[in-house]
């Protein structure tokens, strides 16, 4: 999408990832800003279902033509389900990147750690430094 | 951006970049645009018809004087006498011991007079090299890097293009020569296009594709580059000009080329006429009587991933440069691998990043020539 847009109903993580909550589990991806600093997205890497992903740290790849970025985990859990859309589109993840361009979704094991993400307005300011 | 902007100095079209939405990055002390619409719309539009570069950051060097064909002979690889006059020829600049300086392209601009044109992030160094060793000849070295803004016009329809804005320059007119006549490849002309005298049109590019290369005076490199673009030639940044030359299998140096690696492991002893005497000759000699360890191969990934610059080759041998071909869909690159292994055709694994990736060497260049 041309337009930078910041959903209300996400959570968002510092590393330019969000996440949406629903219960227990959880769905990541990363922010319109990530994907426009990436460029076009040309391959996905995602991790095995059952894997466990820890915040903060990284838990797939992303490449545009020109580099690879790790994606980094919003919050902790298992994996329970990854986006195999992405595998043949990545550029789902340019398109749409808080829908079709989902990457895995989560089963969290530590709720209170939503408190340490940002919502979307604290996220949008946190992005007029850059 | 950690290096900071401020230190970094800006091409003549730097606002043109920032009002075409470029997204602009640091390079070898630049800042330049790496892309505008995106790499491969970018990358499509120089392969089906017409693209056009600001390369204002590479540099150029004026060796002049009845000792200038001498010097040259003594600094590059390649057969300097050979130039014709208004031509160009490709060489590399070695050191003593045979490893690459730079990669450059030359003009004669008059039989005692050359411009050599540098990557911008060896100029400095490259002048110093020029001047020390000038003092042995009856020649001067310049720096002409303020000169000069440089465009790169590439694509099937670049040289047509630029045509339509080509007129002869004023004396060349009365001798008779066609007022639109573009010098073919690898050879120069001083040319009024859109209206600005003396732009050095030169038959060269970095992409796989025809074209011309426009050496401007920097204050009349807006109006040139307006009008190459109001003639339909699509703004391209430095993404697609890397993914456009690696398709082509061209070096780019500080990735396939460096001070560690001689010409002839890296495939251009076509461009080495050791009997010039030039500095490095022996060591290039040496290099390709007994033969190299290792010699620079194009690849393709045969599975997914993209292998990058600097991913290991298991059993030995690096990737210097990797991408996504937009071409092709599929991962390419370079890499040096063993000479028994360096055949095309030959399977090999790339550890990316812990990740075993599966590749095959390949002909070059990896787009095939006639599409």
């Amino acid at each position: 999408m041309a337009e930078a847009s910041y959903p209300p109903d996400l959570k968002y993580h510092e590393e330019h990832d969000w996440a949406r909550i629903d219960g227990e589990t959880a769905t990541f991806g990363i922010t319109w800003y990530a994907q426009d600093q990436l460029g076009e997205v040309v391959f996905f890497d995602p991790p095995g279902v059952g894997k466990s992903v820890r915040r903060g740290d990284p838990y797939a790849e992303v490449e545009s033509v020109k580099a690879v970025s790790d994606v980094i985990a919003p919050l902790s859990g298992e994996i329970v389900e990854v986006n195999d859309a992405l595998a043949g589109g990545p550029e789902a993840i340019n398109d749409d990147p808080y829908e079709g361009g989902w990457m895995v979704k989560v089963r969290l094991s530590d709720v209170s750690e939503l408190e340490a993400l940002m919502d979307a307005a604290t996220y949008q300011e946190s992005l007029t430094g850059h | 951006m950690a290096a900071g902007t401020d230190s970094l100095e800006r091409t003549p079209l730097y606002d043109r970049h920032v009002a075409a939405g470029a997204k602009l990055v640091p390079f070898a002390g630049w800042e330049m645009p790496v892309q505008y619409a995106g790499i491969r719309e970018e990358h499509a539009a120089v392969r089906e018809r017409a693209g056009v570069f600001d390369v204002s950051h590479m540099g150029q060097i004026e060796t002049a004087g009845p000792g200038a064909e001498a010097l040259l002979q003594r600094l590059l690889s390649n057969d300097v006498a050979r130039i014709p006059e208004r031509g160009a020829q490709y060489s590399v600049l070695c050191d003593e011991q045979g490893g690459v300086l730079d990669d450059l392209f030359t003009y004669r601009l008059a039989p005692d007079r050359f411009l050599t044109v540098t990557n911008a992030s060896n100029h400095a160094a490259d002048l110093a090299w020029f001047e020390r060793h000038a003092s042995e000849f009856e020649a001067t070295v310049r720096d002409r890097l303020a000169d000069f803004a440089m465009l790169a016009v590439q694509g099937p329809r670049a040289r047509a293009l630029t045509a339509e804005l080509a007129e002869a320059n004023a004396g060349d007119e009365a001798a008779g020569r066609d007022r639109r006549e573009l010098p073919r490849r690898f050879f120069a002309a001083a040319m009024t296009i859109a209206g600005v005298p003396d732009v050095l049109v030169c038959g060269t590019g970095y992409t796989g594709e025809d074209g011309v290369e426009l050496l401007v005076p920097p204050g009349a490199a807006g109006a040139v580059w307006d009008a190459v673009v109001g003639a339909g030639a699509d703004p391209v940044g430095l993404g697609a000009r890397d993914t456009l030359r690696l398709e082509a299998c061209f070096h780019l140096y500080g990735n396939d080329l460096s001070e560690d690696r001689g010409p002839i492991e890296a495939g251009l002893g076509w461009c080495c006429k050791e009997a010039t005497g030039f500095v490095g000759a022996e060591a290039v000699r040496a290099a390709r009587t007994e033969g190299t360890a290792e010699r620079l191969v194009p690849f393709a990934v045969t599975g997914p991933g993209i292998a990058r610059q600097g991913n290991p080759v298991l059993g030995g041998g690096v990737v210097t440069s990797g991408t996504l071909s937009p071409t092709l869909g599929y991962a390419i690159g370079l890499a040096y691998l063993p000479v028994e292994r360096a055949q095309p055709g030959t399977p090999f694994e790339i550890d990316v990043r812990g990740k075993t990736r599966t590749a095959e060497v390949r002909a070059k260049p990896l787009i095939p020539e006639e599409r």
